[in-house]
């Protein structure tokens, strides 16, 4: 089975900026940052497709939440990606509310990349312990250990 | 319940001489759970940000070092992502190299967890007799690869040790013997009355649950959903090689057992296959630069889809390198599994998702008043008493069952 995520994606297509299929059933959605929720909550709850992890990168520029989905029918990936340009108070609406899944991976980039995520069910660290200094995070590109 | 800080750290679920830091705090009230929480990351080893200051090809024998007990899927995943992005194409002999020794890790991991899951209910016979025949795997890991665990056995382009000339017939040998025990434990479980009545209907996770948690594996193939990485999004030697995925549709702990016994006696079947395919051939290619890209690996581990994502800006170290266990998805479903189940029920429910042994030892239960009102041993000799008391009530022994010698 082949996966066409261009006609999957068509009931919000004025919500993405690109689809790409980087190859064989890898795709890589590119998303404004204020519709990640509809967009994700379209592939989670409409199209069905299982939630996987999130990875959060301080990339050139900005950082970037990529919401990686696979739909298990085809064995294809469908990554959302959202880029986050203002480094000094990153935040993104959070999909934790309607993704149980997602409510440890938020917390865990919220610790190690400093990306707020609004609406988030229970924003408390997951990762850093207790004493960990606030404002300090170890997965950006400027942390000094 | 207001949480009450100082009464959980007196039960010492962080003591780091123990193998996970996992602490779950049920809330109860009377015989059943009303709430659970679990906190994680006690002992977080930061392999996410070492993995950036190490080159492409040292990463293999670091990721394996995630989780001891699934050190040949984490490596393999990894390098299917950078392998992805950088377009290499690995050789078919390596391909089944790799599957071998991935079907031996499910083996012994699968025996593990039976064997955890009965001492867990107190059937102590079923305890030893699985481990006492996951031995002979760990000693044929051993001698493909070097090491009981951590076998460090794939690398960008293939794999690093063949299957040693001659071991064909060691391991046809040993694996007829593991079959035959595991064909008659299967047997013995779904034979068994008291089993029935102690692990039917327990720690039911439904199918609406399992897709909403996104749970995988075998967690996810009890409830019913058919899903299976090796099939679904072909790696390894797996599409060449006939066997089957598992599933059955109840979500108890009962379903979780069979699942794992009869997947044991599947991968077997894969070994089997893949030990007797020829001829070989080369067992890996150079890859010399990994170009710019990002490439997405997922591996059906022992517990589920393990998950490895790549970026790479052109230099010889990943930016970023993201690494997602099945557990991590697999853990946070208790909620939907334990609350409103019995105190009794929930060690095995909670090892029934093969979290990882420790994890269920780090278990405390509070009452009303945030006092610690029951620890971990408490609770395992309560689900042992459970199964006790059944057996009594249905007037039969507690099966020792299975022989363990030959």
């Amino acid at each position: 089975m082949v996966l066409d995520v261009e006609q999957m994606l068509r009931p919000v297509a004025e919500k993405v900026r690109s689809i790409r299929a980087a190859r064989d059933r890898r795709w890589f959605v590119d998303c404004p940052v204020q519709y990640v929720v509809p967009v994700c909550r379209f592939l989670f709850e409409q199209v069905r497709l299982r939630f996987v992890i999130s990875t959060g990168v301080d990339a050139e520029g900005c950082f970037e939440v990529l919401h990686h989905f696979c739909h298990d029918g085809s064995g294809s990936f469908v990554t959302v990606r959202v880029c986050i340009p203002d480094r000094s108070d990153p935040h993104l609406d959070s999909i934790a509310p309607f993704m149980p899944t997602a409510e440890w991976i938020e917390r865990e980039i919220q610790d190690l990349l400093g990306i707020r995520f609004d609406g988030h069910p229970n924003p408390k660290r997951l990762i850093l312990a207790d004493d960990w200094p606030e404002g300090v995070y170890p997965l950006r590109k400027d942390f000094k250990p | 319940m207001k949480e009450n800080a100082s009464s959980i750290i007196a039960v010492g679920p962080l003591h780091p001489l123990q193998e996970e830091m996992e602490f779950f705090q049920l809330t109860r009230d009377g015989e059943k759970v009303t709430d659970i929480q679990v906190r994680i990351s006690y002992n977080h080893r930061g392999i996410e940000k070492l993995s950036e200051t190490l080159q492409f090809d040292q990463i293999p024998y670091l990721v394996s070092r995630i989780c001891g007990i699934s050190s040949a899927s984490h490596p393999l995943a990894y390098v299917q992502a950078v392998e992805e992005l950088a377009g290499v194409k690995v050789p078919e002999w390596a391909l089944y190299v790799s599957t071998i020794i991935n079907e031996l890790e499910r083996i012994h991991s699968h025996l593990l967890w039976v064997g955890l899951a009965g001492h867990f209910i107190g059937y102590d016979t079923v305890f030893m007799c699985t481990w006492r025949y996951r031995e002979p795997v760990l000693d044929l890991l051993e001698q493909i690869t070097g090491n009981r665990n951590n076998y460090g056995n794939v690398r960008v382009g293939g794999c690093r040790e063949d299957i040693p000339d001659g071991m064909e017939s060691k391991i046809l040998q040993e694996l007829a013997l593991i079959e035959n025990k595991t064909e008659m434990l299967t047997k013995a479980v779904l034979d068994a009355p008291v089993l029935h009545a102690r692990l039917k209907g327990i720690g039911v996770l439904t199918k609406e649950d399992a897709i909403r948690y996104a749970v995988v594996g075998p967690t996810a193939r009890t409830s019913g959903v058919d899903i299976d990485v090796r099939r679904d999004d072909p790696y390894a030697a797996y599409p060449m090689l006939d066997w089957k995925v598992i599933t059955q549709p109840q979500g108890d702990v009962f379903a979780k057992a069979v699942v794992r016994l009869l997947e044991t006696l599947e991968s077997i079947k894969m070994v089997r296959q893949a030990v007797r395919r020829l001829p070989r051939g080369p067992i890996a290619v150079e890859v010399k630069d990994i170009p710019p890209g990002e490439g997405l690996g997922h591996v059906e581990a022992p517990r589920g889809e393990t998950f490895h994502y790549v970026r790479s800006d052109g230099a010889n170290r990943p930016v970023p390198h993201k690494v997602r266990a099945p557990s991590y998805v697999n853990v946070p479903l208790f909620r939907a599994s334990c609350i409103g189940a019995d105190i009794a029920d929930v060690t095995i429910t909670l090892a029934a998702v093969d979290p990882c042994y420790s994890c269920t030892e780090r278990m405390a239960v509070v009452d009303n008043a945030g006092k610690i009102a029951l620890d971990f041993d408490r609770l395992l000799q309560l689900s042992r008493e459970k199964t006790f008391k059944i057996a009594r009530q249905m007037g039969r022994p507690l099966p020792g069952g299975i022989q363990c010698d030959g």
